[in-house]
């Protein structure tokens, strides 16, 4: 049954014994969109792309990527799956003792018998599409930040997924690259026909160029809908998070006694 | 760094590995362990085998020709049995006797084999019939001092 | 305060154990899944010359030093029951038993191990082992493995060339210095050292440090917290724990090797 959501997911909740992280998730990616999960740091929003990830399991609730569902599969068909799944981890996460161009060919040498030579036009391909054809003999090191994050999306793009995942792909950038990264996010998106899943917290670069937004907090879903609709929301957390005010339903205070009690000004007791 | 030089230095590393064990084996150790394959068991008896332990030589005419393999105290005779292991290109005549010695006056010990005149040869699992034992210094001291006072004593 | 320290010693050897447990499962895991390693042999000859052939320096100068000491120290000790000619044997016996495996050992794990353990453990903090994870790629089979063979296959080559370079060095001091007679050190020691009982032992031996070390290496850095003293609290206690892990396992194995001789 071929559905046009990519990725579903369906009460999911997921915790450590000590600390319940998702509290009941509903979540749909359609094929060919951009979408992006906000939310404040710390919400979980990473804990829910490991899990699309197959790298944790679901404690309740589906998580279903194409079709299958992501939390019963045993390693092979996991790796399977990943094969057409792609992540941009936050810092990009290339391998530092290889160069930018065996980064990219990584994949298609694990998982394909192509010639070397085949292995390097599709590399180079990549590379161009993210603008670093010219890079390709540097080592990581040699990158800047946003440079290693484009190297890093070549690279997860190298077996042609259909479902990316960006890990906060806007975090540590300046702005010229964050443009830059977002133009390429949404370019890539339509070119290639994938379907991406955006975690982040930058809401104004994000709303630029997604489909479709999910807020997340504490552990569960409190808003979502296109980027106009959030835009014009009156959700006193959606107006919050948009307009970043420090104060609002998400307290600037971490929960704490009185303040006047922990300065012990009633008086100290002997 | 390039391939190709990585591959040349690992196989330079093992190469250099495997001359080091063979230097090891061959002019630090002796290779010529008579190993189970091409070799002979036979059994000694001795009252007294002094301080000879398990891996001493077995020599004959000062070549070493095998090992002790095992020492075992016999229940029934009193005895000690020693188990040479002897290489199957040295064939013994069936009465050769073997005797436990000293290499120089304090050295390690080990058990000569002097060759007999039968033409019948040893067999694994044999027994060699003639033996002598391990001189024991204090017996031989004692001795020496018994003889002199035998000398010493009045007709 | 007693019940106190009682409750923490306990907590602790609960923990240590279900460390070992965890070790244990790495270990297994790991020979499940070293296919890799030999079918794609490249990958661990890259490694073996990150472990082994980086080692070479220190072990072959370390090897020649202790050699020499030892021919300095035996002949000194020698001398005075006039039996000189017995050097090569003592300079021999004691590398190829004992000094070779053992020395060579703890310096691979203080060379090789932590390197081993600060790669694999930032490696980790930087999620290279969580991207590798999502591209469908096994990090135990693709990153792991082949580095622990490549410690269980250099240890002994290394352990022969410390034991060679060692030997050498005894030859430089006690022969070349001091002269004892060339051939009768060379002949004592061939008398003396059997192929069996002690150059196969000794191989043996430096096969077990070798597991040893690379298992400790490996999994502290598997397990090490993603963080810089996270790492840096592992590369200590692979140093630390190898270096034990070797001397006791030394003592066990001599213990069931040369029982009943001598």
């Amino acid at each position: 049954m071929q559905t046009d959501n990519l990725v579903e997911i369906r009460d999911v909740a997921f915790g450590y014994s000590a600390r319940q992280i998702l509290k009941g998730i509903n979540l749909v990616a359609r094929r060919g969109q951009v979408v992006a999960i906000m939310g404040s740091s710390g919400c979980g929003k990473t804990t829910l792309l490991r899990l699309i990830g197959g790298q944790i399991r679901p404690g309740q609730g589906t998580v279903r990527v194409a079709g299958q569902s992501v939390g019963e599969l045993n390693q092979a068909d996991l790796y399977r799956l990943r094969r057409k799944m792609g992540m941009l981890f936050q810092f990009g996460a290339l391998f530092t003792d290889i160069s930018v161009f065996d980064n990219v060919a990584f994949q298609l040498r694990e998982h394909t018998d192509l010639p070397e030579e085949a292995i390097r036009d599709l590399v180079l391909m990549k590379l161009n599409a993210v603008g670093l054809r010219g890079a390709a003999r540097l080592m990581p090191a040699e990158l800047s930040g946003g440079m290693a994050r484009r190297v890093a999306l070549a690279r997860a793009i190298a077996l042609d997924p259909m479902l990316v995942m960006y890990d906060e792909p806007f975090a540590g950038l300046d702005p010229i690259s964050l443009g830059v990264t977002g133009n390429l996010i949404r370019r890539l998106t339509d070119t290639l026909g994938l379907t991406s899943l955006l975690v982040t917290h930058d809401v104004q670069e994000s709303l630029k160029i997604v489909d479709y937004v999910y807020f997340v907090s504490e552990g569960v879903i409190v808003a979502e809908g296109t980027a106009a609709e959030i835009r014009a929301s009156t959700l006193p957390y959606v107006h919050q998070f948009i307009h970043g005010e420090a104060d609002g339903p998400v307290p600037f205070h971490y929960p704490a006694p009185a303040y006047a009690e922990d300065l012990q000004l009633g008086g100290r007791r002997a | 760094m390039n391939r190709t030089t990585l591959d040349l230095w690992v196989g330079l590393f093992v190469i250099a590995g495997i001359a080091a064990l063979l230097f090891l084996a061959l002019k630090v150790g002796s290779m010529n362990t008579v190993n189970t394959s091409d070799s002979y068991e036979v059994v000694a008896r001795f009252e007294n085998i002094g301080g000879l332990k398990v891996r001493a030589p077995v020599k004959s005419a000062g070549v070493v020709v095998g090992r002790v393999v095992d020492i075992r105290f016999d229940n029934e005779r009193y005895e000690a049995a020693v188990t040479l292991r002897l290489g199957k290109h040295y064939a013994f005549p069936k009465d050769t006797s073997a005797a436990i010695l000293t290499s120089g006056l304090l050295g390690e010990q080990y058990v000569g084999l002097a060759a007999g005149g039968d033409s019948v040869k040893l067999k694994d699992k044999d027994q060699i019939q003639l033996t002598q034992d391990a001189v024991v210094l204090e017996n031989l001291i004692g001795q020496f001092l018994y003889g002199k006072a035998q000398e010493g004593a009045p007709q | 305060m007693l019940r106190r320290a009682i409750e923490n010693l306990g907590n602790r050897t609960v923990q240590g154990i279900w460390r070992m447990g965890f070790a244990a499962r790495f270990f297994f895991a790991v020979l499940l899944h070293s296919g890799t390693a030999f079918r794609r042999f490249g990958l661990t000859i890259r490694e073996m010359y990150f472990t082994g052939v980086l080692s070479l320096i220190i072990i072959l100068v370390s090897g020649l030093f202790v050699g020499m000491v030892l021919g300095l120290q035996g002949y000194e000790t020698l001398q005075t029951y006039g039996s000189e000619e017995a050097l090569g044997i003592l300079v021999a016996l004691s590398l190829v038993r004992e000094l070779g495996p053992v020395v060579a050992a703890l310096l691979f794990a203080s060379r090789a191990g932590s390197a081993i353990t600060a790669e694999i453990g930032l490696m980790k903090a930087t999620e290279q082992l969580s991207a590798m994870e999502m591209m469908a790629v096994d990090p135990i089979a693709r990153v792991v493995a082949p580095r622990f063979w490549a410690g269980v296959i250099s240890m002994p080559l290394l352990a022969a060339l410390f034991s060679a370079m060692g030997i050498f060095g005894g030859y430089l001091v006690g022969v070349q210095l001091i002269g004892v007679d060339e051939g009768s050190f060379w002949a004592q020691m061939q008398s003396a050292v059997d192929f069996e009982q002690d150059i196969l032992n000794g191989v043996i031996k430096s096969v077990v440090f070798g597991v040893a070390i690379s298992t400790i290496a490996l999994f502290e850095g598997y397990d090490a917290p993603p963080t810089a003293e996270g790492v840096s609290g592992a590369t200590t206690r692979t140093v630390v724990t190898s270096s034990l892990a070797v001397l006791a396992l030394d003592f066990v194995l001599t213990a069931f090797m040369f029982r009943g001789l001598n």
